[in-house]
């Protein structure tokens, strides 16, 4: 007893001090002065939104990346305090007093500080030496471009970082299998790579091409272990069910928790409402929520009704009709009807509101008890304030000739028949006895003489239809397309027998009470959906650039000026270490491609486990880099410098390894090796230089003269901003 | 064939990242080893299912040894087949290939499995399989030849392409997105056959009268007909099985979706074949790797090259087929390079083989086709507009056409300035304000497609206002980097631009005609340079393409595109923008050119060189290509309907009254390619895991599955190529499509079934009903696809009558998607 006291307690820590000095640096070059400038900066002005928009809670929707990354940048403000009361609109605005400058910069900033000891983590997880480990650790530390993107209310550096994490925990990971597969740090290191992947994914969409690398080299390996006849069947089959079980499934359930939290945190209706369909509007708190509360469910015949168009493109709109009629003749020559114009509006008003009516009966009241519309039957919709029949006939849509104009019947005599039923089509029926419901019915009204659809073509009317949208009657193509497609939005009972009664009842609000919630599924993909498909307007900007210009950096991006001096910040890389890195890419498919050859030949330049490192080296780094640059040559969207830094990063990773391979394997002699190891240090000692010498542009904390800013600019491309005096 | 995938075993071998290396390196060597059995040579390569047919009732387990101790007398026939083609030299692949191929000669036998092999009865059997082809193209081009000539007027896509063969025969030049060879086929085919070219393909519809169509169509239908024969060669040498390459044969015959497409004069047809062909000189090729440089062997490797050229000539998706045969081509030469044997010399021999097969000859034979193209439209007609000024100056009856007109730009000429973008036109300006509200209110610039007065531009210095006409001045000529005044000629206003918005793109600046007889201020300065020249240049008229340059805004002269609304007669605007990208937008030439003072030369010196107008006119084609935008709100076919036949395309008529025809898949073909699809990633995978887990598969099993990996590998991969790349694609699509992916995976399918049945049939060989097993089921497959044609095969002949939802109809019942709708 008492045996303990026998033996002194030890701690015996191993401190890795490159780790702690590379982290310190790291921590210092990215959050000294983090809070100036006190303005805002390039695209804060749009992720600033963004996070106001969750500071209160508002529903928004940003079709640039999954919200992950939206949430993190909010957590920021959330610690800080932030009321998200700051009008975003002006790149270079001073921040008012109330915004936590420093809290919403600091977690990029932090993600950009931890890439500097992960780089030399992942180096030497790779099997390189320390000194290269620390080389890549210090290259990625004193490049500009990096700072600057760190630094900021952006989302490049939170991204890189979970991409270096991803490829870190994978090496750990796989560095265990070699040693004690199914313990517990191997389960751990399995387990972050896809939390990290899908924490990737969910910041940018773009994330998803390293998480397809890490699966990509993950199934390489998880062949080698189907191969490996020293296991048993069993054995292999945990193997491979685990890792499906953490690098895909897990990611999946990791990506919908971001949407389920998003969803969770934005309750409340707000500007971007518009675009999501009915039923989604109505699932937030304020907005179409507030309107269509209460509204009885079924549609029966009587019912007043708002159509909304399903499809929302160009613009969400509502069927839409008004007193005046089509031109007799339009510009090209071609004549019309001459009956009442129907379109679709963007906006809520009176005009909206249609009455469904059964053809049989002159009735446009509800009976008691209430008669639902069904899918097939027949109706007619009556134009509430006009009270004229929805109609088409064989005559050419004003804008879409091949297709038939829709207009409210105006009887002039002219041997033209009303032809004004329409048989009711539900979309998203069960059963062919559903009922027509309020909101959730997806509806298509099919034209019971000419099987013509309803459809929104989507062109805006000239003048003389008020720059309105052309609703036409489809009749050459039948197939699903969500333009012809209608759900009511607003819904009451009609009770009044006289016009004048019945124009005030449209003009009143519809109230009553039910709550009406969609599944978290269901809102999950309708968002997902609408976040792939919206629209940007791909408007020119004026420091886009090409993929192409990326490589040699032969663009910059000003990301802000100074009001009065000419302090500015630029994100512009550290020209040396782009270079090189480029040539360190050239060089290794190179040496690779030449090694390859050799081997098939069966001269063995390296042996086996070395070649081993090289290639999984390359894979990872010189792969990195492909799959984070080259998809970019196919993206139509507008393109700037820094969509090329994550892919910059896994460049900048393989510099060490191949300056490491050639000092190793290329140099014969001592006194070669010497040599390079000078060169490299003279190399290494430029982009110092370069570094500090674009520093004032990285840090935007020094006003330069026009001479030393014009000295500044090496390449004519670059756009460095000189004031005018 | 077979070697494919053992190429690129070995090729994963020595570039994946094994994470135990050491342990296991050797393994996949010896089991290669295993695979090609060299080692083995009194191993009977093909015996097995005679002999399995003969002893049914030999356990599983020991059939392999008894086989190996005693040769069964019925083997004459596997073994006479191994020695009709003795396995050779080094690429033990041979074996295992000349072991496929017994299986089908041994399957076309094993009916009558007992009767003694007879050396006649290999004569009868080579009949037996001419006939079986010639009984395939007979069906093939029977079907595809009925009722041909109905209807009798222009269905589909029929009014673009048949109009593109007139423009061959009359020599008119025109537009298209696609490289001619497919349209000159088409024209020549026309030609041959008595038609002069007058009729005019107007629309969808029209009738043809009295003109002679039938060539045309029978051209196109005989290279429709041609696809099923190649794929049932295709099949056969890939899996060397009869009943593969005869199911194949009947799922492509009784597909109604290619029987339509290949009865109508279109690119289609013409494209599949030179896909197919392609696809079976390539497999021929690989099949006489053991022979290289050999007679076949070069036949097969260059007609290989001919029918890229082909492809790529009639559609740029040809480009897929050729990276099919690249990928093929390179782990060919990757195996190649890994036989040791080989010296470099052999190597390079066969590297500059292909080089010259595959590289040289297809370019040659493409770059010809573009030579007789242009050689032949030497007419102006309705294309002009999308080239470029020098480009028209070479066609016959265009205004430029042997035109002479001074070659460099003087101050003081008279111009005309182009836009380079396609369809935006000629610099204009007019006597009308921008309207109040719009920019400042000064004279409008717009650019005009037509030609026109108001198009002419006098070309001043900025600082003087001499008359450089002055016959005592010396003539001086307009350099790159000048800075210059261009004056309407008309209204003697300067061309001008301010920091006002411009009327539609908010962020450019407005350009506007400004001053009082070419008197302005500094706003009416520009900086003209020309692009990839040296600054002090001479710049030529209609070769150099210029910018201009904004003096004070430093912005760039340039045409948005968008038309103005009525104040501007709509034509499109013109703005200043202030991005300096180098678009064509921002680009222009200087088309006609007046100044007294020059000589004029003639534009024949000016024409481009024919690289220039292959440069162009592929710029132009890829614009175009890219210019195929589908709207919003119009429904258009994604990649994602093709496989499961979702929606079809009408190429004729609409109503119950019409002749109706609609392209659709034969859905049973269509559903029991998909599937088959499935099943064959499941059970290729399954046996590749078995083979990585390194288990020992019996032989037959064995040569099965080296079928499935390696043919159906290729096909897959064919599949793959022809149909992903579409989901990328940002241009319109449609569902014609799917249909070279369509033949590749028809071929998966019939490869697929027969090998699975022949696995069936083995594993099940102790029970008396074995042998059935594989005769039945691929009788089934063939009778039910041909049902199902029977069933659809009105889509493809025309239909009359009501529509199908009437009960009344013909079709009734038939349909089984709400989307199709015939």
């Amino acid at each position: 007893m008492l045996g303990f006291l026998q033996q002194p307690v030890m701690v015996t820590a191993e401190v890795n001090l490159n780790m702690v000095a590379l982290t310190a640096v790291g921590l210092l070059s990215r959050l000294w002065q983090l809070a100036y400038p006190r303005a805002v900066v390039f695209d804060e002005v749009y992720y600033g939104q963004y996070i106001s928009f969750y500071m209160k809670r508002i529903f928004f929707l940003d079709g640039s990346g999954p919200p992950f990354g939206h949430m993190l940048l909010a957590l920021g403000g959330y610690l800080g305090g932030f009321d998200g009361n700051f009008l975003w609109n002006r790149i270079g605005a001073e921040y008012s007093s109330n915004v936590p400058v420093w809290s919403l910069r600091l977690l990029p900033a932090l993600s950009g500080a931890l890439s500097v000891p992960m780089a030399y983590e992942i180096v030497w997880e790779l099997g390189f030496s320390h000194c290269a480990a620390t080389g890549a650790a210090l290259l990625l530390l004193i490049e500009n471009a990096l700072i600057t993107q760190s630094r900021l209310m952006l989302l490049e550096s939170v991204l890189i970082f979970f991409n270096l994490l991803a490829v870190l925990s994978y090496l750990k990971f796989c560095n265990s299998q070699k040693h004690r597969p199914f313990s517990p740090r191997w389960w751990f290191w399995l387990v972050l790579t896809g939390v990290a992947c899908s924490c990737a994914v969910g910041i940018k969409y773009v994330g998803v091409f390293t998480y397809l690398l890490v699966l990509g080299v993950a199934a390489v390996h998880a062949w080698h272990v189907i191969g490996d006849q020293t296991l048993s069947n069993v054995r292999v089959l945990c193997h491979l069910l685990a890792r499906a079980a953490a690098l895909v499934v897990l990611p999946v359930l990791v990506y919908l928790l971001f949407f389920y939290i998003h969803l969770l945190l934005l309750c409340r209706s707000g500007p971007h409402d518009q675009i999501m369909s009915s039923a989604f509007q109505a699932s937030l708190e304020g907005g179409l929520a507030r309107v269509t509360q209460g509204q009885p469910l079924e549609v029966a015949f009587g019912s007043q009704v708002t159509l909304k168009n399903v499809f929302g493109q160009p613009v969400p709109c509502w069927l839409h009709s008004h007193q005046s009629t089509y031109p007799m003749i339009y510009e090209n020559g071609r004549g019309s009807s001459h009956q009442q114009q129907v379109t679709c509006y963007p906006f809520k008003d009176v005009n909206n509101w249609w009455i469904v009516k059964d053809p049989g009966r002159h009735q446009l009241v509800v009976n008691n008890p209430p008669r639902p519309v069904r899918h097939g039957d027949v109706v007619q919709l009556v134009h509430g304030m006009t009270t004229r029949l929805l109609n088409t006939h064989d005559v050419a849509a004003p804008l879409s000739p091949h297709a038939q104009e829709v207009s409210c019947y105006i009887d002039y005599n002219i041997s033209m028949p009303p032809q004004n039923l329409w048989r009711l089509d539900i979309v998203n029926r069960e059963s062919d006895t559903d009922v027509w419901k309020t909101i959730l019915s997806e509806v298509r009204f099919v034209h019971v003489n000419t099987s013509a659809i309803l459809k929104l073509s989507g062109v805006p009317l000239p003048d003389w239809g008020f720059r309105q949208l052309e609703v036409v009657g489809e009749k050459l193509f039948r197939g699903y397309h969500e333009s012809t497609v209608w759900n009511v939005e607003e819904h009451r009972y009609g009770r009044s027998q006289e016009q004048k009664e019945r124009e005030l009842e449209l003009h009143s609000p519809t109230q009553v009470d039910i709550g009406r919630n969609l599944s978290f599924m269901a809102r999950f993909s309708e968002l997902q959906w609408r976040m792939l498909t919206v629209r940007s307007d791909d408007s020119e900007h004026k420091y886009s650039s090409t993929p192409l210009d990326w490589v040699m950096l032969d663009t910059n991006i000003a990301y802000w000026l100074h009001p009065r001096t000419s302090a500015q910040i630029h994100l512009l890389g550290n020209v040396v270490i782009w270079a090189s890195a480029s040539l360190a890419t050239l060089v290794y498919a190179l040496l690779f491609i030449w090694y390859l050859l050799r081997r098939r030949r069966r001269v063995c330049d390296l042996p086996e486990d070395r070649w081993l490192r090289w290639v999984l080296a390359g894979a990872l780094c010189a792969g990195g880099w492909a799959v984070n640059y080259l998809p970019f040559f196919l993206m139509e969207k507008t393109l700037f410098l820094y969509h090329y830094l994550p892919a910059l990063t896994f460049q900048i990773l393989l510099l060490p390894v191949v300056l490491e391979h050639i000092s190793d394997h290329l140099c014969r002699s001592q006194l070669q090796r010497s040599l390079f190891t000078a060169l490299v240090v003279a190399w290494f000692t430029s982009a110092c230089h370069v570094s500090n010498m674009l520093r004032p542009l990285t840090y935007g904390d020094r006003s330069l003269s026009p001479s030393e800013l014009k000295a500044l600019r090496w390449k004519d491309s670059w756009d460095i901003l000189i004031r005018k005096y | 064939m077979l070697c494919a995938t053992s190429r690129l075993l070995a090729a994963r071998e020595a570039s994946a990242l094994p994470a135990h290396p050491r342990g296991r390196a050797p393994a996949p060597r010896s089991r290669r080893r295993e695979l090609h059995f060299p080692g083995h040579p009194e191993l009977p390569p093909g015996d097995f299912l005679v002999g399995r047919f003969t002893k049914p009732s030999v356990p599983t387990g020991r059939r392999v040894i008894l086989r190996k101790g005693r040769m069964p007398p019925a083997a004459g026939g596997g073994l006479a087949g191994s020695e009709l083609r003795p396995r050779r030299g080094r690429c033990g692949s041979q074996a295992a290939r000349a072991a496929g191929r017994d299986v089908a000669t041994e399957a076309a036998t094993a009916r009558s499995p007992k009767r003694p092999a007879l050396p006649s009865s290999r004569r009868f059997e080579a009949a037996g399989r001419w006939a079986l082809l010639a009984l395939v193209t007979l069906t093939s081009f029977a079907s595809r030849f009925h009722r041909l000539d109905q209807p009798p007027h222009i269905c589909w896509d029929e009014t673009h392409f048949g109009k593109m063969g007139s423009y061959y025969i009359n020599r008119t030049f025109f537009f298209d997105v696609h490289p001619p060879l497919g349209k000159m086929l088409i024209g020549l085919a026309g030609y041959l056959s008595g038609y002069d070219g007058t009729f005019l393909f107007q629309k969808p519809g029209d009738n043809y009268e009295h003109h002679s169509y039938m060539g045309m169509r029978g051209f196109c239908a005989f290279l429709g007909s041609m696809l099923i024969p190649l794929a049932y060669l295709t099949v056969l040498e890939l899996s060397r099985s009869l009943s593969a390459a005869l199911l194949t044969a009947a799922l492509l015959t009784f597909d109604t979706g290619c029987l339509t497409l290949s009865q109508y004069i279109l690119l289609d047809p013409i494209l599949m074949f030179f896909i197919m062909a392609a696809m079976l000189s390539m497999v021929k090729y690989n099949s006489c790797a053991n022979r290289p440089f050999s007679a076949p062997w070069w036949f097969w490797l260059s007609l290989t090259g001919v029918n890229l050229a082909g492809a790529l000539g009639v559609k740029f998706v040809g480009l897929f087929i050729i990276l099919q045969v690249g990928w093929n081509t390179l782990s060919d030469l990757w195996h190649l390079f890994g036989d040791l044997s080989l010296s470099m010399v052999t190597l390079g021999k066969h590297l500059t083989a292909r080089i010259l097969c595959l590289i040289v000859l297809p370019l040659a034979l493409y770059i010809a086709t573009y030579a007789v193209h242009f050689m032949v439209l030497n007419k102006s007609g309705p294309g002009d507009g999308f080239f470029s000024s020098a480009f028209q100056a070479r066609l016959s009856g265009n205004n430029l056409h042997n035109a002479s007109i001074p070659e460099h730009l003087a101050y003081g000429s008279v111009i005309t300035v182009k836009n380079l973008r396609m369809a935006i036109g000629y610099l204009h300006s007019h006597r009308h304000f921008y309207p109040e509200g719009v920019g400042a209110r000064q004279q409008q610039v717009t650019t005009y497609l037509h030609k026109d007065y108001n198009n002419l531009w006098i070309i001043k210095k900025h600082n003087s206002n001499s008359d450089p006409l002055d016959p005592s001045l010396p003539v001086e000529f307009v350099r790159h980097g000048d800075i210059i005044r261009l004056e309407h000629k008309e209204t003697s206003r300067n061309l001008h631009s301010h920091y006002h918005e411009a009327p539609l793109t908010r962020k450019h600046y407005q350009v506007t005609g400004y001053g009082i007889n070419g008197s302005g201020d500094s706003n009416d300065f520009w900086r003209i340079e020309v692009i990839n020249r040296k600054f002090g240049n001479r710049i030529k008229v209609l070769r150099s393409r210029i910018r201009l340059i904004h003096l004070i805004t430093g912005c760039v002269l340039g045409s948005s595109g968008k038309v103005l609304p009525k104040w501007g007669w709509e034509q499109m605007e013109v703005t200043c923008t202030p991005y300096l990208k180098e678009t064509l937008s921002s680009i222009w030439n200087v088309e006609d050119h007046i100044n007294p003072k020059l000589p004029n030369i003639s534009l024949e010196v000016l024409q481009p060189s024919f690289p220039e107008i292959m440069l162009e006119s592929h710029m132009v084609m890829i614009r175009g290509n890219n210019g195929l935008k589908p709207k919003d709100n119009e429904f258009t076919s994604k990649p994602w309907h093709w496989p499961i036949n979702f929606q079809g395309l009408r190429f004729s008529g609409a109503n119950d009254t019409d002749f109706r025809v609609y392209l659709l898949g034969n859905p049973v073909v269509w559903w029991l390619n998909l599937l088959s699809i499935a099943l064959y990633v499941l059970s290729a995978s399954v046996f590749a895991v078995a083979v990585q887990r390194g288990a020992h598969l019996p032989v037959e099993v064995e040569g099965l599955s080296q079928v499935l990996l390696r043919g159906g590998g290729q096909l897959l991969f064919g599949w793959m190529m022809h149909y992903f790349p579409f989901f990328l694609m940002g241009r319109v699509l449609y569902f014609h499509h799917y249909f070279p992916a369509m033949l590749f995976s028809s071929m998966l399918t019939g490869l697929l079934w027969d090998t699975l049945l022949r696995l069936c049939a083995w594993s099940l060989a102790s029970y008396p009903l074995a042998k059935c097993v594989h005769v039945l089921g691929i009788l089934s497959l063939l009778l039910g696809t041909a049902y199902s044609f029977y069933l659809f095969h009105p889509l493809a002949y025309g239909m009359v009558g009501p529509l199908a939802q009437d009960p009344r109809s013909p079709m009734a019942g038939l349909r089984w998607l709400e989307s199709w709708d015939f």
